[in-house]
């Protein structure tokens, strides 16, 4: 299957004076697992909120399935299923009838109903809860839930918003595992929006998105290598004074975050030994690191996710949860 | 983990729009309004004890003070019409609050991205109040005997039939509501506001004849007064009352001096719903 599933040109949102998303251009393959990563407020929500036709784009255009986003509405919604960020399940009602809600709403025939209910609820693990309230279910069980539902009516493209976010790392790893069994039993296209790094590595190809702009797209391995350099983190007592050095002596451009000083250098275990001859601050701690993408999203920006998280909702991650509980 | 993938199930085909999936999804939102109303026996309880507290403590100890003012017709059947009103009033309002919730839940957002028009959601939900609250009407007609109004059809059927579009009425004015209102907090808030004023000046405790111009008014320009009367002209119909105090307890709306047909309050009633049902629809139908 190489079919074109999502496609975008100069796709823009702005909210009066902000702009979420400023012209997007990008193309999602049939079968792919594609990735959105960025910090909190980068646009990645607000991109898949048009994608599923829930928010209208003031400019560009966007295909989803093959059907305009905005003129085919209902083909692009017959086509997709969704996990949102918030829970979207009632929790007076059990997993079934949820389920069967669902089905109700995206027309699937009775005939077929009660094999892929059977189906989808055995694939997520939870056809013996079936009959439990949903309210009783914890936060995992819950988020398999609604993978499930988004499963139901056999979607071309599965549009995950933060699959994991708010869970534990166990029962992260355990949707993970989900996400990729579901991959083999269906023949479907995944768009997810993360900004956890490591999870974002799942995924056959990434962007990085940053300020409604996408600064780099491509297959995980190659952004690394595109970093091609390691990670060098050093502590030192005067951090200022330690990326002048750095820059006066050998030439490195170096960046102070989280308290430490930060560079990338070709074979940083090689050059470990020359820093610590040569360099005349004591240093009480080094790291060498492989790039990771958190280093490739650092070396496209200059912060670290997290520092563009601080500085771009002007609260932290935690306000922002609260605030997103709030506002649903 | 349970890979049960023996027997492949054949790819789900959603179909397209159609008359019927629109009745479909309709159906779909009433009966989970029934279904979450039905598992939630303490709601139905409580929803309850509003009226027969009205009916029966303010009823019971308001009589030693107005049992000459009644013509001595028992002050709580006098009362028991706009309790009837008042039982389907309440539920009525705490099931449009009930699209606050499921915004706050985050349910609503799998109602609105569904492949349905927008419309059929709100014509569910709303169908799904009236039912819920007129069920609840039922039992306050059903303790028409302990109030001394006897059970004939044509009462029981004419105040059921009120109080169904009085119910479908006011969810509609909810969920128009809850289109604007995302808190639950600001709607419970507003809601309070609205429900005793608009109880008090229907004249669902008092006769609305011969008011101050003030209160008249008041009274006329409060849609709850069109589901009110003809409730109480049903009730009043089959009781046996001297002229005089039928003249004076159960007077009839009036515009001027004309007395407003039944016909016509309900017409009201049900022409309120309506453009009330409309703006609902448009309000949810706009995406941002």
């Amino acid at each position: 299957m190489t079919r074109t599933a999502v496609a975008t040109t100069r796709l823009t949102k702005s909210y009066g004076e902000f702009e979420a998303v400023r012209g997007l251009d990008l193309t999602v393959e049939g079968g792919e697992t594609f990735g959105f990563l960025g910090p909190n407020g980068a646009g990645k929500s607000t991109t898949i909120s048009m994608l599923c036709t829930l928010v209208t784009p003031t400019g560009g255009t966007a295909s989803v399935a093959g059907h305009d986003i905005v003129r085919e509405r209902d083909e692009v919604r017959r086509n997709i299923g969704l996990v949102f960020q918030d829970t979207t399940l009632d929790g007076y009602l059990t997993a079934e009838q949820n389920l069967r809600l669902h089905a109700g709403l995206y027309g699937v025939p009775k005939s077929e109903l009660g094999d892929r209910l059977r189906q989808v609820l055995d694939m997520v693990g939870l056809w013996d809860r079936r009959g439990s309230k949903v309210n009783t279910f914890s936060g995992g069980m819950k988020r398999r839930l609604e993978i499930g539902r988004g499963l139901l009516h056999s979607p071309r493209v599965l549009f995950l918003d933060e699959p994991t976010v708010g869970l534990d790392p166990q029962t992260r790893s355990s949707i993970w595992a989900y996400i990729r069994e579901l991959k083999q039993a269906e023949d479907i296209t995944i768009f997810l929006t993360t900004h956890y790094m490591d999870e974002a590595e799942n995924c056959d190809r990434i962007a990085i998105m940053d300020h409604g702009r996408i600064i780099a797209l491509d297959t995980p391995e190659a952004l690394k290598a595109s970093v091609g350099k390691d990670r060098v983190r050093i502590d030192t007592d005067d951090n200022e004074k330690a990326i002048a050095l750095l820059a006066e002596r050998f030439g490195l451009e170096a960046t102070a975050s989280e308290g430490a000083v930060t560079f990338f250098v070709e074979q940083g275990e090689k050059f470990v030994p020359t820093l610590f001859g040569e360099f005349p601050l004591p240093i009480r701690a080094v790291n060498v690191a492989r790039p990771s993408l958190d280093d490739v999203f650092m070396s496209y920006t200059g912060k670290t996710m997290r520092d563009a998280e601080a500085t771009a909702g002007q609260r932290g991650r935690d306000t922002m949860a609260k605030f997103r509980g709030v506002r649903r | 983990m349970t890979a049960v993938q023996t027997a492949p199930v054949p790819r789900i085909r959603v179909p397209r729009r159609s008359v019927a999936g629109e009745l479909r999804a309709i159906k779909i939102v009433w009966q989970r309004e029934l279904i979450r109303f039905f598992s939630d026996r303490l709601r139905i309880l409580t929803s309850l004890v509003q009226p027969f507290l009205f009916l029966f403590v303010l009823g019971t100890g308001l009589s030693q003070l107005t049992s000459g003012g009644t013509g001595g017709l028992s002050l709580r059947t006098f009362l028991y019409p706009g309790i009837l009103a008042m039982a389907v009033l309440f539920t009525a309002m705490a099931s449009a609050a009930s699209i606050v919730w499921d915004r706050e839940f985050g349910f609503l957002r799998e109602m609105l991205v569904a492949p349905v028009r927008r419309s059929s959601i709100v014509i569910g939900k709303c169908a799904g109040g009236a039912t819920v609250a007129a069920f609840q009407g039922v039992i306050v007609i059903a303790i028409a005997g302990l109030v001394g109004v006897p059970y004939a059809p044509d009462l029981v059927l004419g105040v059921f039939g009120i109080q169904l579009l009085l119910a479908f009425t006011i969810t509609a004015f909810g969920v128009m509501m809850s289109a604007r209102i995302k808190q639950m907090q600001s709607f419970m808030a507003l809601t309070q506001m609205l429900i005793l004023p608009l109880y008090f000046l229907s004249g669902a405790v008092f006769p609305a004849s011969n008011l101050p111009t003030w209160l008249a008014v008041l009274n006329r320009i409060d849609p709850l007064a069109y589901a009110v009367d003809p409730i109480r002209r049903i009730v009043f119909s089959h009781l046996t009352l001297a002229p005089a105090v039928r003249q004076r307890l159960d007077a009839g709306m009036t515009w001027g001096s004309w007395r407003v047909p039944t016909l016509l309050e309900v017409g009201v009633v049900a022409a309120i719903g309506a453009v009330l049902l409309a703006v609902a629809i448009a309000e949810f139908s706009k995406t941002d």
